[in-house]
């Protein structure tokens, strides 16, 4: 059983305070939703966790033992990154990129075995990439980049996937088929911490939320628990549409902005 | 272009690299009839043929093959690790920091009364250089910051082989540093091979099993370090050897530009475009390029012979002529 426990997390960028004292913690078979408003913090903590930056300040421990005595290659087995955004420097085949996803389990110039083709394969079948396996990456549409970056990222099969945003490229149906395949994910024993914008998608899909507002955490629980009139007013500006007030369709708008008092949030 | 397996690409330019190596030890001012030549090496009575064979053919192609396949392959390294197809193994000092070095051993005719002063010179100016670029830039610099820290100190060591051309004390001594640095392959011999050998190697070794890193590199340094690349001490361990290998060619051979850009670039989208795959082909294909040069230098009947530096830096100009029609056809 692995855990990812991070207390007290710090992180300042240039004499600015981006994370403060920032509790967050992950298990096998949950999916943590992290919310907020643009510049809440959610990239810069998921960076301290992925281990690509060093926190000012905290402790992060993974399954009890500090994160930074472990060696990189070893984390880099146990905790996997899915960035924002990600420029491929070279117009590799999608095969050869998401294959990249499995070198932190081989040896310096060991190649992959039939057990990594075996999960490769699957996950450019999960992630509806087959058609697209021997195109070059930058022939791809924005959305299918993505999803083979997801690919990347999924087919290291480490205990604990963070990804920042991988939905907001996709067309409805592939989010739906992502969320789903993410669930599954944490249903075979793995953790993910995913960072989202889309409030329903995460009220829907994830075990828990935290919301985060100007680097600190301002709620944390259940979806009920956190997307309060009061958390959404105060992290987003926004209010929930009343269900009887909304018409009746099935494209009304699930909440309003309200009028920012001024400088309040 | 379709993109070949490697192991037939690899084949392919080792056939090649042989053709072209037995061309030029039957290529040269006295034509050498290969089988006695080989008798005769192989013999206790030494003939004129075997010393030509073993003491200026035989080297004069090694060194060839050496210095052009480290060319090659730490093009290949330099455009993977900064993640940039237009950057070459000059880009951070070491082929100008080899200049100066070798200039500076010149200027002050320290090669003439030690022999090993010139290419000793080559062998550290590149690596302080190299080394200068990457302390310069800082250590958690992105590759931007290191290409610029690399053009200041290349432009800081080509004003200090100026400053040196300047002041030099004789139009000899002129003549001598000019002519170096156009880069030739003339008048090697087995001392040459013997001095550049050890840097080279070690260089190559340093990079020997470093494609996992380089492959993961394409995804950006930071989804890279996630990945368990531990970018610092990659780039130490890169500029190192990338100094040790360009330094050794270049003090041997003179300046021999474009090699190291020309070759990845050709043979990147034949390996599918992944830096791993790419090492290899480009020491090959550098090895090659620069033989051919050289076996093209020899025959061109000219009074004056052409030197392989500038014949490299003349298919340079062609080269990028036909980048910029493949990147307006790619209408990017």
């Amino acid at each position: 059983m692995s855990h990812l426990i991070g207390r007290g997390l710090c992180f300042n960028r240039q004499g600015q305070s981006i994370l403060g004292q920032i509790d967050v913690h992950i298990e096998a078979g949950e999916m943590l939703g992290l919310i907020g408003p643009n510049g809440a913090g959610k990239s810069s903590l998921l960076r301290l966790l992925a281990g690509v930056t060093t926190a000012d300040a905290g402790r992060l421990t993974l399954a009890g033992k500090p994160l930074n005595q472990l060696p990189p290659k070893r984390r880099a087995q146990r905790i996997a990154y899915l960035p924002q955004l990600s420029e491929i420097a070279w117009p590799m085949s999608v095969e050869h990129l998401v294959a990249l996803g499995r070198l932190p389990h081989l040896d310096d110039w060991q190649k992959t075995s039939l057990e990594d083709r075996a999960i490769i394969d699957r996950i450019i079948e999960q992630t509806d990439l087959t058609a697209f396996r021997n195109r070059p990456y930058n022939t791809l549409s924005g959305g299918e980049q993505a999803r083979v970056q997801l690919a990347r990222a999924l087919v290291t099969e480490a205990d604990i996937l963070l990804a920042d945003e991988p939905v907001s490229a996709l067309d409805p149906a592939h989010q739906l088929d992502v969320m789903a395949l993410l669930q599954t994910y944490v249903q075979a024993g793995h953790g993910v911490i995913i960072v989202l914008h889309d409030l329903a998608l995460a009220a829907h899909y994830c075990s828990r939320l935290q919301l985060l507002h100007q680097g600190r955490t301002l709620a944390e629980g259940r979806a009920d628990e956190v997307l309060t009139d009061h958390h959404l007013e105060a992290a987003y500006g926004i209010a929930i549409n009343p269900a009887e007030q909304q018409p009746q369709h099935a494209f009304a708008l699930p909440w309003r902005r309200i009028e920012s008092k001024d400088g309040d949030r | 272009m379709v993109s070949l397996p490697q192991q037939r690409l690899i084949l392919i330019l080792c056939l090649l690299l042989a053709c072209a190596a037995l061309l030029s030890l039957l290529t040269g001012s006295t034509s050498l009839p290969l089988y006695a030549a080989l008798q005769q090496s192989f013999s206790d009575t030494q003939g004129v043929y075997g010393i030509i064979l073993t003491e200026l053919r035989i080297p004069r192609t090694l060194v060839a093959m050496l210095a052009g396949a480290s060319l090659g392959l730490s093009g290949a390294v330099m455009q993977s690790l900064l993640r940039n197809p237009l950057a070459s193994p000059g880009l951070v000092g070491s082929a100008s920091g080899a200049a100066l070095g070798a200039v500076t051993a010149l200027y002050f005719g320290l090669s003439a009364s030690f022999s090993l002063a010139l290419p000793l010179g080559g062998i550290g100016g590149a690596l302080l250089a190299t080394l200068t670029a990457y302390l310069l830039a800082g250590r958690e610099a992105g590759p931007l910051t290191l290409i610029l820290a690399g053009v200041a100190v290349n432009a800081f060591a080509l004003a200090l082989v100026s400053l040196l051309l300047n002041l030099a004390p004789s139009p000899y001594a002129v003549q001598e540093i000019a002519l170096w640095m156009l880069g030739s392959l003339a008048n090697i011999s087995r001392n040459e091979l013997w001095v550049m050998l050890p840097g080279t190697l070690i260089g190559w070794l340093l990079v020997w099993r470093r494609g996992h890193d380089l492959d993961l590199l394409t995804l950006g340094e930071e989804t890279a370090g996630s990945m368990g690349v531990e970018l610092e001490k990659l780039r130490w361990r890169l500029f190192i050897a990338i100094g040790l290998i360009v330094g050794s060619a270049i003090s041997v051979t003179g300046s021999i530009g474009f090699i190291g850009l020309m070759i990845p670039h050709i043979l990147r989208p034949l390996v599918g475009h992944q830096p791993s795959r790419l090492l290899m082909p480009s020491a090959l294909g550098g090895a090659l390029l620069l033989l051919l040069a050289d076996i093209g230098v020899r025959t061109i009947p000219l009074d004056t012979e052409i030197k392989v530096g500038v014949i490299t830096s003349l298919l340079g100009a062609p080269f990028f002529l036909w980048l910029i029609l493949k990147q307006r056809r790619s209408g990017r």
